[in-house]
């Protein structure tokens, strides 16, 4: 495929990692509330704040979408699953250990499709694994103090690993955003990375062709696609220079400022933590038998592959269109709104990829906080379908529903006088008027002068005050003198 | 009437029904009896509003019409179980005057039952050791021997209930902590099946070997407590999904072909070779080797059986409890609760000072023990190998019931020994465990009965050890035993 392009003569390997926050209503291990923004401190329990006597009690719809990720990528659910303590001291650690999962995950394996640079690009997955998230430590504005905020604390992840696959940082940013868009698909998280709810961590390194792997370093925490593409092309660049120095690259966990666009080690391999981890004698190993995967798939929304064949199919739209069309859930079900109700799928699909897709990036929008509602778009594709409107008169139209959403889409176009006269009865009413009136140009017309229709055309224009389809007109004039 | 003290739960429960007592005049004598008797140093926390208040509860609940074994009947509980209303230690410096914001399970258990709560009882700090001397706050003396230990490290429940100072307490038990305790003083202690007791509330040590049980003066009062304690409980994923079980009753079922004199006819008890070795010490072999025989006496029949890892449970305990120890008392840190060292650099001295200062030796012994089996490179050496011979003593078990219903032998190698005696070798003190750190491993239910008298009049405990969820078996054998001699009712001289 040749899809390995060289920098400065190295291969660049990437793994990803990604911290998933689950879109459950209380954590992981306990029933507290797991909304965001709430007062410090409030949504922490007695689990939560690890008060002597505690325990944690697994929540089921968190396993759940462990689940539901594992099917969407036809890993392997593990029918045993072990939770293990990561052992380690921090003030926003409350347990002074991390419960999650080591030797034996609950996803097993899979893989992520995405269409990336005009072919398609699998990623194969390691595994992912349920853990809880720590709270935050909050350094600033206490006077030398730190302050700790224990609400995100026992908030569930999911840690979705790749194989060391991707070979330039625009195929990492294209993975990132297909599973970000998978994993909001799914729904099993609200996709806010602002928030925190999606977060990678890239591991890099860099070979020569054919070379075994080099020392990999990784950069942690990174919450936007841009920052992740950002960080991986510093590092490359970083790392490269190291090795044409004469020096090694050594095992690191390293930090991306975004303001320099730098990535800075944190810590290197020598004080890297011993977590000590064994399993949490408090959970009993997670058993998912047949039947709740069975469950599980029986509530599963359409896949985006599965949805975009279908669209093919049913609605006779090409691939890339489909492709483009279950970019992501919401404008998938937009889609299908408009084309059901317009009853003009193409049409429909024509002006989401074109003037809606317009307006939402010129003014940064997903299709969610689009104000002009599916079935808007719809009533106007009816009109344009049944020749009330032309296309230049229903960019015009559009325009002034983006304006205001709420119009009644027919009085709108009356109100702009926009409505086109296409009734055949009307417009052959009109064009036998005309021909009665202009002998000359018939006469002309038959003689062989071909421009004598021109102005025939023009005069049945005028009787119509300009709502007449021209090619229209010059069909039915020729039927009429032939 | 007998005074109030000298009632165990069952005639209490008697003696409250027929209003011949109340709650509350049952509670002020024993209040003022714990106080009489402080230099047992059994309390670590009392407050006698909160007990009145409970009292007065109990009577006007039973003045509604109520009824039930625990209702009005006072108790205490270890200081491992959380309480909201008394502040709750585990023993420990790190927790001092530390107040839950709830109720471990086991107490809101009894508690619902209707027993008064006295107080907080002693023990080794986070229940790690066995004579009570590892307690931030002093040890508990034996009431048959003030220079003696009452065993540990549910000791402060031990000794009240022997001294007569409550009819019944609550412990917990991780590797013998009621079982050897209860043989020390002469009282009966049972350590259900692991997932009987709700673990929620109970500060944890080793979360795959603690479990809670009762502590009482006989196998009928250990039942009826067991009864309220137990349970299914949502917020311990350990606990056992069954339906709650009236102990008492089962247990006084007679048994298949049983008659009046042969009340143990049929009953096949195995005596794993192990637990009679050549260095037992003599004392407690006689009086264990006695009371096997009343066994037969009362129609049991008994066998020779093998546990071949017996020896290799000190190792295995003594790499996985401190393993699990180790990661639950990482939350000590002083960043939320607990000991927090007055004066600190950084955040790194704040959780050295605030933990040495905060943690027991014994404690710091195990943390450092377990930190080390989990630590790379060391962690299938000895966890994971530990893990393995864990199982296997599981199963050793299993081939004894093959052939056994119930397994007998002494619970500790000796009686009491002296305070201070063995604190500088704990080693000794490990080896010890040897006969209750089997059935802990195995997660079995055991039973410690009073069964003997040893060296300087000191009780000798018999220990019985069944099958999973059998509890109703080790108190049925013991009842029968108990119908038929009374060295449970024996009272230490002066109390």
């Amino acid at each position: 495929m040749g899809r390995t392009p060289l920098i400065r003569g190295h291969e660049v390997v990437i793994g990803i990692e990604t911290h998933v926050q689950l879109a459950t209503r209380s954590k992981i291990f306990s029933g507290a509330s797991t909304a965001f923004g709430a007062e410090p401190n409030r949504q922490a329990c007695a689990v939560d704040l690890a008060l002597p006597g505690t325990l944690p009690v697994l929540n089921r719809a968190a396993v759940e979408c462990a689940i539901r990720f594992g099917l969407a990528v036809n890993a392997n659910v593990a029918p045993l699953s072990i939770f293990a303590r990561k052992n380690y001291f921090y003030p926003d650690l409350p347990k002074g250990y991390q419960i999650s999962q080591y030797e034996t995950p609950v996803v097993q394996g899979g893989a992520l499709q995405f269409a990336w640079q005009d072919g398609l690009r699998t990623v194969q997955l390691t595994r992912a694994h349920l853990e809880e998230d720590a709270g935050k430590s909050l350094h600033e504005s206490f006077a030398g103090q730190t302050a700790i905020d224990l609400n995100r604390a026992g908030t569930p992840l999911l840690e979705i690993v790749t194989e060391p696959d991707m070979r330039s940082s625009s195929e990492a940013a294209a993975y990132a955003r297909a599973l970000h868009s998978l994993v909001v698909w799914l729904g099993i998280c609200d996709g806010n990375m602002q928030e925190g709810s999606f977060r990678c961590d890239a591991n890099v390194s860099v070979r020569r062709p054919g070379a075994p792997y080099g020392t990999r370093r990784e950069i942690k925490n990174l919450n936007s696609f841009k920052f992740l593409q950002q960080a991986i092309d510093f590092e490359v660049e970083w790392q490269i220079d190291l090795i044409e120095d004469g020096g090694h690259i050594q095992q690191a966990t390293v930090l991306f400022n975004a303001v320099t666009g730098e990535t800075r080690s944190m810590r290197s391999k020598e004080d890297a933590h011993d977590y000590r981890y064994f399993p949490d004698p408090d959970l009993p190993p997670l058993s998912i038998g047949p039947e709740w995967i069975a469950r599980v798939r029986a509530g599963m929304p359409e896949l985006p592959h599965a949805m975009s064949e279908r669209f093919q199919q049913k609605y006779g739209l090409s691939a890339d269109i489909a492709a483009a069309l279950t970019q992501s859930k919401a404008f998938a079900a937009y889609f299908e709104v408009a084309a059901q109700t317009s009853a003009q799928p193409k049409l429909a699909a024509n002006w989401l990829m074109g003037e809606v897709s317009r307006r939402l990036n010129q003014q940064d929008m997903d299709i969610e906080s689009c104000s002009l509602s599916a079935t808007q778009l719809a009533s106007m594709l009816a009109r344009i379908a049944d020749g009330s409107l032309s296309n230049n008169a229903a960019r015009q139209v559009f325009d002034a529903l983006w304006a205001e959403p709420n119009r009644e889409v027919d009085s709108l176009i009356d109100s702009m006088g926009l409505r086109q006269v296409d009734s055949t009865d009307e417009l052959v009413r009109i064009v036998d008027v005309v021909l009665a009136d202009n002998e000359k140009s018939i006469a002309e017309f038959r003689a062989g002068k071909d421009k004598a229709l021109n102005a025939l055309v023009g005069q049945v224009m005028k009787a119509s005050r300009g709502k007449a389809d021209p090619a229209r007109i010059s069909e039915l004039l020729r039927a009429r003198l032939a | 009437m007998k005074p109030l003290h000298e009632l165990g739960v069952r005639e209490l429960a008697n003696a409250l029904a027929a209003r011949q007592t109340s709650s509350v005049e049952v509670t002020e004598h024993l209040l003022a009896r714990l106080q009489a008797q402080a230099s047992l140093g059994v309390l670590l926390a009392s407050d006698k509003e909160v007990s009145l208040a409970h009292a007065r509860a109990a009577d006007a609940r039973r003045a509604r019409g109520e009824t039930g074994p625990l209702l009005g009947v006072p108790l205490a509980h270890k200081d491992i179980f959380v309480t909201r209303e008394m502040p709750s230690t585990a023993g420990s410096r790190m927790l001092e005057g530390y107040a839950s914001p709830f109720d471990a399970t086991v107490v809101a258990n009894l508690a619902k039952a209707g027993a008064v709560m006295l107080g907080k009882l002693n023990c080794d700090e986070f229940a790690m050791g066995s004579s009570n001397q590892n307690s931030a706050y002093g040890p508990v003396r034996n009431p048959w021997d003030p220079t003696r230990v009452p065993g540990g490290s549910s000791g402060g429940s031990a000794a009240a209930v022997a001294a007569r100072l409550m009819p019944a307490a609550t412990g917990s038990d991780t590797g013998g902590s009621i079982r050897q305790p209860a043989s020390f003083t002469g009282v009966n202690g049972i350590k259900p099946t692991y997932g009987v007791c709700s673990r929620y509330g109970m500060v944890a040590f080793a979360s795959s070997l603690d479990q809670a049980g009762p502590l009482a003066r006989s196998a009928q009062d250990c039942a009826l407590l067991l009864s309220a304690m137990s349970g299914f409980d949502e917020r311990d994923s350990t606990s056992a999904q069954r339906a709650p079980q009236d102990f008492h009753a089962a247990m006084l079922a007679a048994r298949d072909g049983a008659s009046a004199a042969q009340p143990l006819r049929g009953l096949r008890v195995g005596l794993p070779r192990e637990f009679f070795p050549a260095a037992l010490a003599a004392d407690v072999a006689g009086a264990v080797r006695a009371a096997l025989h009343d066994f037969e006496r009362l129609g049991a029949t008994l066998l020779d059986v093998s546990l071949p890892r017996t020896e290799l449970s000190i190792p295995v305990y003594y790499i996985i409890a401190p393993a699990e120890a180790s990661s639950n008392l990482s939350r000590y840190d002083g960043v939320r609760y607990g000991h927090r060292a007055a004066k600190h650099e950084d955040l790194q001295d704040m959780y050295r000072k605030s933990r040495s200062e905060g943690f027991g030796a014994e404690v710091k012994r195990r943390i450092m023990i377990g930190t080390y089996v989990l630590s790379h490179g060391y962690y299938d050496a000895y966890y994971l190998q530990a893990q393995k011979l864990r199982r296997m003593i599981a199963d050793d078990f299993q081939a004894c019931f093959q052939v056994c219903d119930v397994i007998a032998g002494p619970v500790a190698p000796t009686v009491a020994w002296k305070l201070g005696a063995q604190g500088e070798d704990p080693v000794a003190d490990y080896l010890a465990d040897i006969f209750t750190l089997p059935a802990s491993l195995a997660g079995l239910p055991g039973m410690s009965i009073p069964a003997g008298a040893g060296e300087g009049g000191m009780p000798v405990g018999l220990q019985l050890v069944a099958n999973y969820f059998q509890e109703v078996r080790l108190l049925h054998v013991a009842h029968a035993f108990q119908q038929a001699t009374d060295w449970h009712a024996r009272v230490p001289p002066g109390y």
